[in-house]
């Protein structure tokens, strides 16, 4: 490695895998941002981690049986999807503001989460010689992306950004203003059910760039930092679309150059990202209230 | 043959049987004071600091219970500021583990004696390699901390129950809090040399829903969530040990699992547990 950035790069994307992982990186980015955003409109990380934990027993159970990491993760995200969406109530218990919401259904979705846990750990053992997998399976690699995994992601990110451009309006009516929609003929329930799919099949494609654990990060962390800069829901979703592109790639260019796994940089740049917008919200919090008293309060120092 | 008469049995059962204890007694104050995110939280950080302290060439635990106390601790003082922002608490999560990665990474790369399965009993648990040592140590910290939390367990109680008549009847209520809260901590360390940093969830919340389903009374549900945990990780160990091809965390987590499914279907059959769950103070 040499320190000429454009010689860096030209030498980073002569690496086929490095192509693939950056194709990837850009599709995943782009639906992670804008799912994202809606589950953090709608209050729904709680869904959105369980999903994510989920992923991880359905790719080592297909890796186990031979049949490839990527069918798990779609098979189980979704189906997952479907469970929570059937399970009563859910839609409260978890956007209750706080995390959770107290008394025992949260214990019932950890324990769920732990079991899963523990049965990627049964298959994962039950494979021999996947050990080393392990990690890529929990926190992401960016050399393992094969040519027809990028082209599955690509299928099924464009299907996802058309349900949700279909859904777009009603769905945002039924987020912001659930009751009032109901009233008005919007069929909630079904819209709700709809969009906790697409959040399984972002959270199945997500995987496989940043691993099981750390999908979250992308999920959460682009989309929160976009409702700091923003409330109008347009400029958030392209805000949150682009800061996801913004650290996926800077993630990957990291994980290329250093001997450290794209996950820790995804989730630092991710974390670094929210913190930036959570300071520059205070700030402007802050001065927002102080501006017109300022002139007022130090004349001269106005007019110096 | 008999299963006992393996040393490292009775080292697991030794030590799973104490942790197993203490993890269901704290886990129904989680539960009844709405903290087991907090715990999903711990998780993320037992990880973190126990690979940071392999990293630096520690003893393990030094770094895991570090790591868990205090954070715990700080949660508590932060009190219910920070428990408000699911958006932080998640970016936050996210984080910690990616840190865990990094550690991880550099305990890999730059010790080359290093062995690699360090990581995956670190995340998944590995109690059928407790030694002697450890196991009594286990044992030991976690009758301390049994001890501790059963001596302030009544005032805990009813402060959980309901913190502002807990305030004015001269409980000090900002005091429990987080000494409770260290004690968590101390627990996630302890339930992860059980069953792993990203198990111990299981381990501390399952015993308590459990509990909460069949017990109405808050002596009796806390008793049996601690027995509830002990029966499993005991039943997980057996089955372990007669099927050699599942890891004892699996089998505790399935037997955990199946508690409280089966106690979960149970109470839908009497649904008159439903209204009059949290019963009183005692």
């Amino acid at each position: 490695m040499s320190w000429n950035l454009f010689e860096d790069l030209q030498q980073m994307l002569r690496f086929h895998f490095m192509l693939n992982a950056l194709r990837a990186g850009i599709i995943v980015a782009v639906v992670a941002g804008a799912i994202g955003y809606v589950m953090v409109l709608r209050r729904e990380s709680f869904a959105g981690h369980t999903l994510s934990v989920i992923g991880f027993p359905g790719a080592a159970g297909a890796t186990w049986l031979g049949l490839g990491a990527m069918w798990g993760f779609f098979g189980f995200c979704i189906a997952g999807a479907l469970v929570i969406a059937g399970l009563p109530g859910t839609r409260r218990a978890g956007g209750s503001g706080d995390v959770g919401g107290a008394g025992e259904q949260p214990a019932g979705v950890g324990t769920v989460q732990a079991f899963a846990l523990a049965c990627g750990f049964l298959f994962v053992s039950r494979y021999h010689g996947f050990l080393s997998g392990l990690n890529d399976l929990l926190f992401g690699t960016i050399t393992g992306i094969t040519d027809a995994q990028v082209l599955v992601l690509l299928a099924a990110g464009t299907l996802t950004l058309t349900a949700l451009l279909l859904l777009g309006r009603p769905l945002m009516f039924a987020t912001l203003d659930p009751e009032i929609a109901a009233a008005s003929g919007v069929p909630v329930r079904l819209i709700n059910s709809g969009y906790l799919v697409l959040l399984g099949i972002a959270a199945a494609g997500t995987s496989q760039v940043t691993g099981s654990l750390l999908v979250f990060a992308l999920l959460v962390a682009p989309a929160a930092a976009a409702t700091r800069f923003t409330a109008r829901p347009a400029a958030g979703l392209s805000l949150s679309i682009g800061i996801a592109l913004l650290i996926t790639l800077a993630g990957e260019t990291a994980a290329f150059f250093t001997p450290f796994p794209i996950g820790f940089w995804v989730t630092t740049f991710g974390f670094a990202a929210f913190l930036l917008a959570s300071a520059y919200r205070a700030a402007t919090d802050r001065f927002g209230q102080r501006w017109p008293s300022a002139p007022a309060l130090s004349p001269a120092g106005g007019r110096r | 043959m008999d299963p006992l008469s393996h040393p490292y049995m009775q080292h697991a059962l030794l030590a799973g049987t104490t942790i197993a204890l203490l993890a269901g007694l704290v886990g129904y104050f989680m539960v009844l004071r709405g903290q087991v995110f907090s715990g999903d939280m711990l998780s993320h950080v037992a990880y973190a600091g126990s690979l940071a302290a392999l990293a630096a060439g520690v003893d393990l635990r030094l770094g895991l219970f570090a790591a868990t106390i205090t954070f715990a601790v700080g949660i508590g003082l932060l009190g219910g500021r920070a428990s408000a922002d699911d958006v932080l608490i998640g970016n936050a999560m996210a984080w910690v583990l990616g840190l865990g990665v990094f550690f991880m990474t550099l305990y890999t790369t730059h010790r080359a004696t290093s062995n690699s399965t360090a990581n995956v009993n670190v995340l998944f648990g590995s109690i059928f390699g407790i030694s002697a040592v450890d196991a009594w140590l286990a044992a030991a910290i976690a009758g301390v901390l049994i001890a501790l939390l059963l001596a302030i367990s009544r005032p805990l109680l009813f402060a959980s129950l309901d913190p502002a008549v807990a305030a004015a009847a001269g409980v000090p209520v900002r005091l429990l809090g987080p000494l409770f809260l260290a004690i968590v901590g101390a627990t996630a360390g302890e339930a992860s040399q059980a069953v792993g940093a990203l198990l111990l969830v299981g381990l501390i919340a399952a015993p308590a829903a459990t509990a909460q389903c069949l017990a109405t009374q808050p002596w009796p549900a806390m008793a049996l969530s601690g027995a509830l945990a002990v029966a499993a990780v005991w039943v997980g160990l057996g089955l372990a040990y007669a099927i050699p091809a599942f890891p004892p965390s699996f089998t505790i987590m399935a037997a955990l699992a199946a508690e409280y499914a089966l106690a979960a279907v149970a109470r839908r059959r009497s649904p008159r547990m439903m209204v009059n769950r949290h019963a009183a103070l005692p």
